[in-house]
C-alpha cells in the first residue's frame, strides 16, 4: 500500500515537473516570438519616413515608393511565422533598390536624415537577424522537447503543436556568383 | 539544460558563501571575545554586523565592484557602436540589455557583474574598445553576457566583497604578524598571546579564503562562459583572436585587485605585479592557451 502510494507520487511529481518544463519552453518560444515583432514593427514605422525623405530628392520613383508601401502593410497585416518571414524578406530586398537607386542622387546620399534612417534600418535589419536567432533556437529547444521520449507522450495528449521556425531569406541562401 | 543546472547552482552558491561568511565572523569574534574574557554582546553584534556586510553584498556588490574598478557609465549616443553591439547579442541571447560601462585604460579587458540579468553591468576598457575589430568584440561581449546569464556574476561579485574583505583583513594581520611581532618586546605577554592568536587565525583563513574563490571561480567556469559565446556569435574565432590580442598586451589593468581579478574576461595582473604572496594563491584563470586552442577546435 505504502509503496504504491509513493510510486504514484513519484509519477506525478514526474509529470508535474515534465510539463512544468514543456510550457516554460513553450512560453520561451513566444518570447522570442514578440522579440521579433517588436523588431518588424519597429522596421515598418521607419519607412514611412524613409519614403517621405527619399520623394523630397527622386520624385519619378513612384512604382518603387507604391512597392514599398504595399510590402509595408502587407508586413504589418502578416499573420503567422511563415508569412511574416516571406513579408519580411521581400521588403529587405525592395529595400535594398531603394538604397540602390539612391546611389544616383548625390543630394539624398548626402543628406543628414538620409544617412540616419539607412543607419536605423541597417541596425533594425541586424537586430531582425539576431531576434531570428533567438526564436530559432528557442523553437529547436521546444521541438526537441516535445519529441523526445517520454515528453512525446504528455505533450500529444495536451495536444502541443510543433513550432514554426522563421525561414531565412531564399535569396540569401542562394550562392552569390562573383562575375568579372 | 546545462545553463539551467548551473543557474541554479550558482545561486545555491552565493547562499551558501553568504551564510558561512556570517558563521567565520561570528566564529572569530566569539573566539576573541573568550580569549579576552569578554561578553557575549560583542559576538551578537559580529552577527549583526556581518549578517549586513552579507546581505549588502547581495545587493551592492555591483556598485562596489563596479566603484573598485573606477569605470563610468554611459548612454547610447556616447557609444554608438559598442551599445548596439551589447543590444544584439542581447537579442540573439534572450535576455535584457544592461548597464554599459567604459574604464579609462590602455589594458584590454572586460568583466560582467550584477545580481541577476536585470541589473546586470557589462565593463569594457577602452584599451579593449581600441584594439579589437567587430567580431573580436562580440567575442568578448557574449562572453560576459554569458556570465550574467549563467548567474556567474552574482556569485563572482558577492564573493568579490565577502571572501576579498576577510583576504584584506588576513593580509594586514599577517602583515603586522611578521613585521610589527619583533618590535615591542616590552608589552605583557597575554595581549602578545592573544595578537599571536588572531594573526594565526587569521594566517589560516586566507588560504581557506583564497581556496573558496577557486572553488567558486572554477575553470569549468570560464570555459562554459567561452563557449556559450561561441554558440551565441557562431564565430568562435572571434573569441579566440581577441583573447590572443588581450593576452599579449603586456601591462596590467590599473585598478584590479585581489578581490575583483576573478570577475575579468583575462588576468587582470598579467602574470607579474601581484599584490602580495597570497596573491599566487588567486590564480583563477585557466590558461590562455588553452582556452584559445578549445575555441579554435570548435
Amino acid at each position: 500500500m505504502i509503496y504504491a502510494v509513493i510510486v504514484i507520487a513519484l509519477v506525478l511529481l514526474f509529470l508535474w515537473f515534465l510539463y512544468n518544463g514543456l510550457i516554460t519552453a513553450k512560453l520561451r518560444v513566444n518570447e522570442a516570438l514578440s522579440q521579433i515583432d517588436v523588431q518588424l514593427k519597429r522596421r515598418a514605422d521607419l519607412i514611412p519616413n524613409l519614403i517621405e525623405t527619399v520623394k523630397g530628392y527622386a520624385k519619378h520613383e513612384k512604382d518603387l515608393f507604391e512597392k514599398v508601401t504595399q510590402e509595408r502593410s502587407a508586413l504589418v497585416s502578416a499573420k503567422g511565422m511563415a508569412e511574416k518571414s516571406e513579408a519580411n524578406n521581400q521588403l529587405s530586398q525592395t529595400l535594398k533598390s531603394i538604397f540602390a537607386v539612391a546611389e544616383a542622387y548625390p543630394d539624398l546620399k548626402a543628406s543628414q536624415n538620409f544617412m540616419e534612417l539607412q543607419t536605423e534600418l541597417s541596425d533594425t535589419e541586424n537586430k531582425i537577424a539576431y531576434s531570428r536567432q533567438f526564436y530559432n533556437s528557442s523553437v529547436l529547444d521546444y521541438n526537441t522537447k516535445i519529441k523526445v521520449f517520454p515528453n512525446v507522450f504528455l505533450a500529444q495528449l495536451l495536444n502541443f503543436k510543433d513550432a514554426e521556425f522563421f525561414g531565412a531569406d531564399a535569396k540569401d541562401k542562394e550562392k552569390v556568383e562573383v562575375k568579372f | 539544460m546545462k545553463v539551467y543546472s548551473e543557474v541554479s547552482s550558482n545561486k545555491l552558491k552565493t547562499w551558501l558563501i553568504m551564510i558561512l561568511f556570517v558563521v567565520f565572523i561570528t566564529t572569530i569574534v566569539y573566539v576573541f571575545s573568550q580569549a579576552l574574557g569578554g561578553g557575549l554582546s560583542l559576538v551578537g553584534f559580529a552577527l549583526i554586523f556581518s549578517g549586513i556586510i552579507s546581505f549588502g553584498s547581495y545587493y551592492w556588490s555591483d556598485k562596489m565592484v563596479l566603484s573598485m574598478s573606477g569605470a563610468k557609465e554611459i548612454k547610447k549616443e556616447d557609444n554608438r557602436e559598442l551599445y548596439n553591439t551589447v543590444e544584439n547579442l542581447c537579442i540573439a541571447g534572450g535576455v535584457p540589455t544592461p548597464k554599459i560601462y567604459i574604464m579609462n585604460d590602455d589594458s584590454p579587458n572586460a568583466f560582467a557583474t550584477g545580481r541577476d540579468p536585470k541589473h546586470a553591468v557589462v565593463a569594457v576598457t577602452t584599451g579593449l574598445l581600441n584594439s579589437l575589430s567587430k567580431t573580436e568584440l562580440e567575442g568578448v561581449i557574449s562572453h560576459e553576457l554569458s556570465h550574467v546569464r549563467n548567474f556567474d556574476t552574482r556569485l563572482m561579485a558577492v564573493v568579490a566583497i565577502l571572501v576579498g574583505f576577510i583576504a584584506v583583513i588576513s593580509d594586514m594581520f599577517m602583515r603586522t604578524l611578521w613585521f610589527g611581532g619583533s618590535r615591542d618586546n616590552n608589552r605583557n605577554s597575554s595581549a602578545q598571546g592573544i595578537f599571536m592568536l588572531i594573526g594565526i587565525i587569521f594566517a589560516i583563513l586566507s588560504p581557506i579564503a583564497a581556496v573558496l574563490i577557486q572553488l567558486a571561480v572554477s575553470r569549468k567556469r570560464e570555459f562554459l562562459a567561452d563557449a556559450s559565446a561561441a554558440l551565441l556569435t557562431r564565430y568562435p574565432e572571434g573569441l579566440a583572436s581577441a583573447l590572443e590580442k588581450i593576452a599579449s598586451y603586456p601591462r596590467p589593468v590599473k585598478h584590479a585587485t585581489n578581490a575583483t581579478a576573478h570577475l575579468y574576461i583575462s588576468n587582470p595582473f598579467k602574470g607579474k605585479d601581484k599584490k602580495s604572496f597570497f596573491a599566487g594563491l588567486f590564480d583563477t584563470h585557466p590558461p590562455m592557451q588553452e582556452r584559445i586552442k578549445i575555441l579554435r577546435s570548435m
